[in-house]
């Protein structure tokens, strides 16, 4: 196929009386009602984002017992290409319920993600076994001071303040 | 040596004063950090020479330092405004020296995918290429329906620009509930858009006098340049990836390349114009013979492709990208090459600029439809 290119008398007669600027006004017009404005007011109005939507990490707790997902298995920080995730385990005693005995487990002792190098590509979330870790719709990550870029476990589990913005 | 040249101002013919001129690297309207080194009489361009390297990041380097499974954000932010179609060449490189499978499902989807990539680049292309030409209005016109295909992205696995869409061996997400709606929702209203995009610009004099007969690359040159893509099939030459090496399953689809007759800047436009069209008839297909099944192939868990070599290329956006592969049987590539289209497209500006006026220098480099990330890696 030959992309066309028209050179004839009818583009001479019509670039005489102007039509092709007229036709091209007519569409700009077309689309000047305020009905069919298309910019989203941010930040008065949110934008909607995708469900998954990768955005500021968030550590889960159980909704039930309110203890951490994780279960420090490391598995995010091996996956991460930028090697940003430092996951501290420490094996402590605890009372087994079921069994009354007291039993060892390797519990989450620290957690820390610098979201300076992130690139939000995903991996971490996708490997991580109990879902503890997961990239939210929050989208709004600027920080003033440099050292907040490193996220600790708390800010993880409980997002980080931002200015609410209102008129 | 040739840059050492231009910057010895020469004494030319009596009452001939030529001018060394840096144009860039901040420039809006090199598309990103372009410098360029003009040689000018008057206004008109002499001689030019492109620097290049503000925007060096050692992808190549940083790949070789990273198992094949982690590679693949790195190219997301190579052509960071066709995110997918990088993914698909650095993916599918890996599956043909690892000898991996593809459900046909996952093959369909991202073919999808990179269809609707190809049309968001090239409105990208349209918006700034007419906005360096002094059409603003087509620019916010453009970018509305390239929004239309970045909340289809957003939808589907979760990002705009760097997408990291594919897996090795498929897809990381199966289709969101919707999906079909709104790409064939969006197939409705485009058609419609096009046209007005054309009714603006195709006859245009203000357009016609800035692209006709601007930047003229003849078939020979063009092949002689090695350029690809729209460059390329903007001077006559019918040269499609997906045509002469189909992958995926372009070949099981009915398309056409488009092509120009005059190589100036006004068929490249043609030619980027009516490949969207002819994007949108291949996802058309592709949604009707979606099959069913899964979207993720065997893949072994660490992936280690045995000792070899591969070169990989597809049509991306912008034209040939190629991935060269070295394997030594480790889950580390020994070497990874990326031929990318944009740098190789942009050797061709010298040859085009060559005689015109320093303003066509900006309609050209939009015109070559440039991305500095891809260009200097
Ligand atoms: S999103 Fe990617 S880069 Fe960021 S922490 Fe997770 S694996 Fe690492
Ligand atoms: S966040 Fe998930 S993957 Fe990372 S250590 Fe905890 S449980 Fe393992």
């Amino acid at each position: 196929m030959v992309a066309h290119r028209r050179r004839n008398w009818k583009q001479a007669i019509s670039r005489f009386l102007l039509l092709d600027l007229i036709k091209g006004m007519i569409v700009t017009f077309k689309w000047q009602a305020p009905s069919k404005c298309y910019t989203v007011q941010y930040p008065k109005v949110r934008p909607r984002i995708g469900e998954r939507f990768r955005g500021a990490p968030r550590l889960n707790r159980d909704p039930e017992t309110g203890e951490s997902l994780c279960i420090a298995c490391n598995l995010c920080a091996v996956a991460c290409p930028e090697n940003l995730i430092t996951v501290t385990e420490e094996v402590r005693e605890y009372l087994d319920e079921a069994s009354g005995k007291v039993k060892k487990k390797r519990f989450l002792a620290d957690y820390l993600y610098d979201t300076s190098r992130c690139m939000f590509c995903g991996y971490c979330q996708d490997v991580c076994p109990t879902y503890a870790i997961e990239l939210t719709q929050e989208f709004e990550l600027a920080i003033y001071r440099r050292k907040d870029f490193a996220w600790t476990w708390e800010m993880l589990e409980n997002g980080i303040d931002q200015p609410v913005y209102t008129r | 040596m040739y840059q050492r040249d231009l910057g010895a101002t020469e004494k030319g013919s009596p009452g001939i004063r030529e001018m060394v001129l840096n144009m860039g690297p901040q420039h809006p309207a090199t598309h990103g950090v372009l410098r360029i080194i003009l040689k000018l009489d008057g206004e008109t361009v002499v001689d030019l020479d492109c620097d290049i390297g503000y925007l060096h990041r050692g992808v190549e380097k940083i790949c070789e330092n990273r198992p094949y499974t982690h590679i693949e954000p790195y190219f997301d932010r190579l052509d960071y405004v066709a995110g997918v179609s990088n993914n698909l060449a650095y993916i599918e490189a890996v599956e043909k020296l690892a000898g991996i499978e593809v459900p046909p499902r996952a093959q369909y989807i991202r073919v999808i995918l990179t269809e609707l990539q190809r049309i968001a680049s090239h409105l990208l292309w349209l918006g700034t290429h007419a906005m360096d030409i002094g059409a603003v209005t087509i620019f916010l016109y453009a970018f509305r329906e390239r929004e239309e295909v970045l909340n289809i992205f957003e939808n589907y696995f979760g990002a705009r620009l760097t997408t990291n869409a594919l897996r090795i061996g498929g897809l990381f997400y199966d289709t969101y509930p919707g999906f079909e709606e709104q790409v064939r929702a969006f197939c409705r209203i485009f058609p419609e858009r096009l046209n007005e995009y054309e009714t603006i610009l195709n006859e245009n004099r203000i357009w016609l006098g800035r692209t006709v007969g601007v930047g003229v690359l003849t078939a020979e040159e063009a092949k002689d340049l090695s350029v690809t893509g729209p460059v390329l099939r903007g001077s006559g030459v019918k040269w499609d990836i997906r045509k002469a090496f189909p992958y995926e399953v372009y070949d099981e689809l009915d398309w056409e390349v488009p092509v120009g007759e005059n190589g100036d800047t006004y068929d490249r436009y043609l030619v980027r114009m009516e490949e969207m069209r002819q994007s949108r008839h291949i996802i058309l297909q592709a949604l009707d013979r979606l099959p069913q099944g899964p979207i993720l192939g065997k893949v072994p868990k660490m992936i280690r492709p045995p000792a070899g070599e591969v070169y990989h290329s597809i049509e991306s956006p912008k034209g040939e990208l190629g991935v060269y592969l070295v394997s030594n049987g480790t889950s580390f590539p020994e070497r990874l090459r990326i031929r990318p289209p944009s740098q190789i497209n942009l050797q061709a500006l010298r040859k085009m600029a060559i005689g015109h006026m320093v303003a066509d220098v900006i309609a050209l480099i939009g015109s070559i439809d440039i991305v500095l990330g891809e260009v200097d890696r």
